[in-house]
């Protein structure tokens, strides 16, 4: 390892914060990838992957994906909400991994819901 | 860096190590590895986290829920439940001793919010033994800044600014300390660490160099530009093996970036640091002392002046400080002397971390605003007094040097000066908190056994004062008190903290007189009556059951390990003297207080 010039702390410090930001709150964005049982069978492990591959790519501090449990809704699955602060929490249905990669760009990078796959507005119990 | 949608940060302290963290931290990773989620989920070990009597624990982000006592065979349930469906697990929650309350969110749970960390900032949420996670959270901010942008005069204002004193006990301000080095003359001089930490109890400092040793490798280089010095030591206790390991792995990391060495961050200054592994007595924190064990001779105090900032290691001038200070000083050249000044009271800034442990609640390592009661310490964040017929007596701070507060001067706020006031010192941070099952003047023979053994041999009255106090000390216990022993005691005290030459004579006895200030009478009833009122005192306890005050629970009849005892539904208990071993299971035992 070459020796540091103060620039390079500064540099150091971008790369890793995007790494640990979860860590320190004050997050903007929640993306939550729905896991139930069914959800594992149709699929959500894809789809959580794209969604963090994405997530590297932007660089975002601000952004945290998260699971949670079966909704009840097996049929819609996989499932994926998208919370921004101050906005409603969007439901999408039938997510795979072109879907999120679309929804992730498209909504939560540039503020355009992807209506055609939302299911329905409201936040989850 | 890769990124993972959550952290496990499992407490990789002394305290959770052995209590099996190491151990959850393997399964965690194995089971990960099991469902197919390495590449989503880190596990990240992290120093000393404070809640060490709840350990293992951890904390899991983004979420921010805290897991306390982990087992092994815990493990599948978190990954299948929390790692991969997003449901924590409850039963591992914290629940609040007194309200039974279940408290998932860490900042929400009481031991944690009402802290204010400034010397533990990293504490639980960085891996130590990565440079780049201390980086992340601003390390080595403030040495660039000091290095490139400061003189050694602006640095030494700053920390002057600030008003901290020094965390290891005698609270000297620790800016005028660094300006008498920084103007002694001469070419080569040296910055020291204190991490030798001997208060019993006590494990502030070796909590810091485990969690955040960074942040005591950046604090000495600042003063080291501020005084001079291109060379330090810490000196450690070997007793510390782990904090040993991460400080070396920490300066190893901060040499290979160039952080230590020659040339730091190419400003032209340079500095290096070494380890000290002392063999662990107690007197070898003193100053003079320390720096004598590092020249290899041993360790005994020294007359003075001079003082070390004149003449310290190798007759060279020298600044010592505690890892407490040490690890404050980044913060206060990154945010400036008058952040530090706002935080804290009059004449004491800051925060000071302790070492709660006794009989309270939550036992572990607490930072506060200088400022805060110790009722807020006791109460808010330790929980309070566990057994519910047990009362609060008194809290013992500043370990062998230090004295009792007791429940009348529980509002005395934490400042240098209002708890000297009450007769006791803020100390390093040992914080003992006793229920009125403690018996004040064994307390007090206790930490004049410490000081008799720790005591070098150097001054007479430190040697033969400090044992005379504690063959009486020992003799009153012992139910042989006898009228005058008292005022001898008191008279020893005197003579002691008078003629000593170093500061453990010279404390030495502070227990002693604080717990003669307060609890006289329990002295008296020990010498004039053979009665130890906390029935603590073995010697001065009868064995009987009194009949009028048992409810015939019949829990001492349950406890005792060699059925000495006799007792039936409705009917009081009986202790069989011949067979009694004098254990006192049966005292813990009765909650109505009668036996005795
Ligand atoms: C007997 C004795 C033991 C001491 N032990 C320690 C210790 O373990 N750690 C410590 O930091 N200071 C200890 N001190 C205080 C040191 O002599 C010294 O004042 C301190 O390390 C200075 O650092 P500070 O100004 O940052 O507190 C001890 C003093 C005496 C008299
Ligand atoms: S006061 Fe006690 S410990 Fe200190 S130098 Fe004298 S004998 Fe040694
Ligand atoms: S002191 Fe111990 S041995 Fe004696 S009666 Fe009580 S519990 Fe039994
Ligand atoms: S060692 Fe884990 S909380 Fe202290």
């Amino acid at each position: 390892m070459a020796k540091l010039k103060i620039s390079d702390l500064a540099k150091i410090k971008d790369q890793v914060t995007q790494a640990t930001s979860l860590r320190e709150g004050g997050a903007q964005v929640k993306v939550t990838v729905h896991m139930g049982t069914c959800g594992i069978a149709s699929g959500a492990r894809n789809v959580l992957n794209a969604v963090m591959d994405e997530l590297t790519k932007s660089g975002r501090k601000d952004i945290i994906v998260t699971t949670s449990g079966c909704m009840g809704l097996c049929s819609a699955e996989p499932l994926v909400t998208v919370e921004k602060a101050g906005a409603e929490p969007i439901k999408y249905s039938h997510m795979d991994d072109a879907k999120m990669r679309q929804v992730f760009n498209r909504h939560v990078l540039a503020d355009e819901v992807q209506t055609q796959w939302v299911l329905a507005k409201g936040s989850e119990q | 860096m890769k990124l993972f949608r959550q952290h496990w940060l499992i407490c990789g302290g002394t305290g959770c190590q052995a209590a099996g963290s190491i151990a959850v931290r393997d399964a965690l990773k194995a089971e990960i590895q099991n469902q197919g989620l390495a590449e989503e989920i880190a596990v990240v070990e992290t120093g000393c986290n404070g809640f060490c009597a709840m350990g293992p624990v951890a904390v899991v982000y983004p979420e921010g829920i805290f897991y306390v006592a982990i087992e092994v065979s815990d493990v599948p349930e978190l990954v299948s439940e929390h790692m991969l469906k997003g449901r924590p697990v409850s039963r591992l929650f914290y629940k609040e001793p007194a309200t039974k309350n279940v408290i998932p969110d860490m900042m929400d749970i009481p031991f944690f919010a009402h802290q204010k960390l400034i010397a533990l900032k990293n504490r639980g949420i960085l891996d130590a033994e990565n440079i780049d996670e201390y980086i992340a959270r601003d390390g080595y901010q403030a040495l660039g800044k000091a290095l490139t942008e400061m003189t050694p005069e602006q640095i030494i204002a700053e920390v002057k600014t600030s008003g901290l004193r020094g965390r290891g006990g005698a609270g000297f301000p620790t800016g005028l300390k660094w300006e008498f080095c920084q103007k002694s003359p001469g070419e080569i001089k040296y910055v020291l660490c204190n991490a030798d930490e001997g208060d019993p109890g006590a494990f502030m400092d070796r909590s810091i160099l485990e969690a955040d040793p960074h942040s005591v490798v950046e604090g000495m280089t600042i003063a080291a530009k501020a005084i001079g010095a291109n060379e330090g030591y810490v000196y450690c206790r070997a007793e510390y093996p782990l904090a040993v390991h991460r400080l070396q792995l920490a300066i190893d990391q901060a040499r290979e970036y160039g952080l230590l060495g020659e040339n730091i961050l190419d400003s032209g200054f340079s500095f290096d640091l070494h380890i000290y592994q002392g063999a662990g007595a107690f007197v070898c924190g003193e100053e003079t002392a320390l720096m004598r064990s590092i020249e290899g001779k041993r360790g005994m105090p020294r007359p003075r002046p001079p003082f070390p900032a004149v003449a310290g290691l190798w007759n060279r001038p020298t600044v010592l400080n505690n890892v407490e200070t040490w690890a404050n000083i980044p913060q206060i050249i990154q945010k400036g002397g008058a952040w530090y000044a706002s935080i804290g009271t009059e004449g004491s800034k800051g925060t000071k971390v302790f070492a709660l442990t006794g009989h309270v609640n939550n036992i572990g390592l607490v930072e506060v605003p200088m400022g805060t009661s110790l009722r807020t310490i006791i109460y808010d964040i330790g929980g309070g007094i566990p057994k519910k017929h047990r009362k609060f007596k008194a809290v013992q701070l500043g370990g062998p040097s230090g004295g009792c507060v007791p429940e009348e001067h529980l509002d005395t706020l934490c400042d240098y000066e209002a708890i000297a006031k009450v007769g006791a010192i803020m100390g390093s941070g040992g914080m003992i908190v006793m229920d009125d099952s403690t018996c004040m003047v064994d307390m007090a023979r206790f930490f004049m056994d410490f000081v008799q053994e720790e005591s070098c041999g150097k001054c007479t009255p430190c040697r033969e004062g400090t044992r005379r106090m504690l063959q009486i000390l020992e003799r009153i216990v012992e139910g042989e008190g006898q009228e005058g022993d008292i005022e001898t005691l008191e008279e020893l005290a005197a003579m002691i903290q008078t003629s000593s030459l170093c500061g453990l004579g010279q404390t030495g006895p502070n227990p002693v007189l604080s717990t003669l200030r307060y609890f006289r009478d329990e002295y008296e009833a020990h010498i004039r009556d053979k009665k130890c009122p906390a029935k603590s005192c073995v010697a001065l306890l009868d064995f009987v059951v009194d009949e009028a005050k048992c409810k015939s629970c019949g829990l001492c009849f349950k406890n005792c390990p060699v059925s000495a005892i006799t007792w039936e539904k409705k009917k009081p208990a009986h202790i069989d003297l011949s067979k009694c071993i004098k254990c006192k299971t049966c005292f813990e035992n009765c909650k109505f207080d009668a036996i005795s």
